[in-house]
């Protein structure tokens, strides 16, 4: 008779009563949880105001938000809004992601210009990017066009900032087993430097993601009869509050599907990362 | 300085300066006056102490920088930079993390431009003989250190160099994964012939290893002594490891690197 296996398979293994989330992960628990929060933060906007009698031009109910989300629809053209924003906002973060990718590998690869463009790149870093934007409008009128232009410029740092350091951080023991196969510098770039760019490049974009909807938002604020930015300013004019929230739930919903995608994009080119690296949070 | 003409890496009165950190300071002398020649087939340890410029000694080798003075000569032909005929390996398998491993080993061959059949069939080949069979697609997080360590060695041996400059490949691995590569290390030079120079701050694997052991100064580094290995076995460093004079070659070293360390401070 063989002697019985040390640990019984058909037994659980600890870790799987381990508690709720001991290290970060979703469990049933957690979604139940999380969903809570979500219930009793709109049971609380939707009764709290009238049990304060905090008037509903000041803050009106989650019900009277729905309703007007429903009537915007027809009657503001919410959707061609969100449509002309989301246009501004994909057009702006992927020319200014392209641009801070391409600047940012110039300069990673060229560590004179970087000396030399340094100054006058920091100088544009700390400038607010969203001040540019009634300048822009009066340079291009009321059109999409400031709106892009801001994102980009705002989009653009981020990302150039962590392309070109992940290209200065590149262990010089790669570049050096590059050159002992007599790599060219072209060689270099594409086979080691470039592909090193990829992890940080998307830490830059899912935070430029978000920072592209604020760009184009602003760019609508200060002009132009077309967007949400545009729209949550007519809603103000009216006194209208409830539009001027569908407005902001609409242009969070904007970021949240941006860096969704990102994050999805993120997952299928950084595939052989281990996949606690991957953490979105 | 008449080495034989069947050398396949010399190095004729080769002294390397580094320039100075800072300004007015003087400059860092790595190694003065190294001499040494390497016959084809054979392997060479170099020991020493610390700091002693034996990597410095083989980035010359690899073309990576050039000497000071002398000159560094490998199959007839003086180093002016990075040649197909030498590839080096380090501590760190420097294997890049989004190639997996068949794609890893295939560096040197995609870098000097063979044709993707031609090398996938050469890398198949070599991820056999290193152990590697079933992890062709892996990546290199998913391997142990001693696999990651084996497929940068496959990557090495793929662009079939004539001269292996090894920088303590070994030195990051527990004690029986290392025993375990270095069999496979021994077994694929002897196998293929080639020429080796082998950095190791572990004087059982310089023995074990090698046909000869040359011995370094502190810096500025030059070459103190050097031992003839005259064991059997130098494909099989397990058998090797059973001779009777392996503890007496072994004490040798221990002894020559303490005389070293005496002549520094005088």
């Amino acid at each position: 008779m063989s002697p019985p296996p040390l640990i019984d398979p058909a037994t659980p293994k600890r870790t799987e009563n381990r508690p709720i989330a001991a290290d970060g992960q979703i469990t049933q628990g957690v979604v139940i949880a999380s969903a809570s929060v979500l219930i009793a933060f709109l049971a609380a906007w939707e009764w709290l105001p009238g049990l304060l009698h905090i008037p509903e031009f000041i803050l009106p109910p989650a019900s009277r938000v729905w309703q007007e989300f429903l009537r915007a629809q027809h009657d503001e053209g919410l959707w061609l809004h969100t449509g002309i924003t989301s246009i501004e906002v994909i057009v702006g973060f992927v020319l200014g992601s392209l641009l801070g990718l391409a600047i940012g590998c110039a300069l990673g690869v060229s560590p004179k210009s970087e000396l030399v463009l340094s100054p006058y790149l920091l100088a544009l870093q700390i400038a607010p990017k969203v001040a540019f934007a009634p300048l822009f409008v009066m340079w291009l009128g009321f059109t999409v066009y400031p709106k892009i232009l801001v994102a980009i410029l705002i989009v653009f740092f981020p990302v150039m900032v962590n392309v070109l350091s992940a290209i200065r951080t590149v262990d010089p023991d790669l570049i050096n087993l590059a050159r002992t196969f007599s790599a060219s510098r072209w060689q270099i770039f594409r086979m080691i430097e470039y592909p090193s760019t990829m992890s940080p490049l998307f830490s830059g974009l899912r935070i430029a993601s978000t920072l592209a909807v604020i760009g184009v938002v602003v760019g609508e604020l200060v002009g132009g009869n077309k967007g949400l930015g545009y729209l949550l300013t007519y809603g103000e004019g009216q006194g209208n509050t409830a539009l001027v929230m569908v407005s902001i739930i609409m242009l969070t919903l904007i970021g949240i599907v941006a860096y969704g995608a990102v994050a999805m994009i993120e997952r299928k080119v950084l595939h052989y990362l281990p996949r606690a690296q991957l953490k979105t949070s | 300085m008449n080495s034989p003409a069947h050398a396949q890496i010399e190095y004729r009165a080769v002294t390397k300066r580094f320039a100075p950190q800072r300004k007015g300071a003087e400059p860092v002398t790595a190694i003065t006056d190294v001499t040494l020649s390497i016959a084809n087939g054979e392997v060479v340890s170099l020991i020493g102490p610390s700091g002693c410029g034996k990597s410095t000694l083989l980035n010359m080798g690899a073309g990576l920088y050039a000497p000071s003075e002398g000159e560094v000569w490998v199959d007839g032909h003086r180093v002016e930079r990075p040649n197909p005929q030498v590839a080096f390996m380090l501590q760190k398998d420097l294997l890049l993390p989004w190639r997996s491993i068949i794609e890893n080993i295939e560096l040197g061959l995609e870098i000097q431009g063979s044709d993707a059949t031609g090398r996938r069939a050469r890398s198949r080949a070599l991820l056999d003989r290193c152990h590697l069979s079933g992890f062709a697609d892996h990546y290199p997080h998913q391997l142990s250190g001693g696999m990651r360590q084996r497929a940068a060695l496959a990557r090495t041996l793929a662009v079939d160099p004539l001269v292996l400059l090894m920088d303590e490949p070994f030195s990051a691995l527990d004690a029986q994964t290392k025993m375990v590569l270095q069999a496979d290390l021994a077994k694929s030079l002897a196998d293929e012939k080639k020429t080796a120079l082998f950095i190791t701050h572990d004087l059982v694997e310089s023995v074990a290893l090698s046909d000869r052991v040359l011995v370094m100064s502190r810096r500025p580094g030059r070459i103190i002594q050097e031992i003839t290995i005259d064991l059997p076995d130098r494909d099989n460093p397990f058998g090797r490891r059973q001779h009777v004079r392996m503890a007496e070659f072994v004490r040798g070293l221990t002894a020559l690197l303490d005389i070293g360390h005496q002549e520094l401070n005088q």
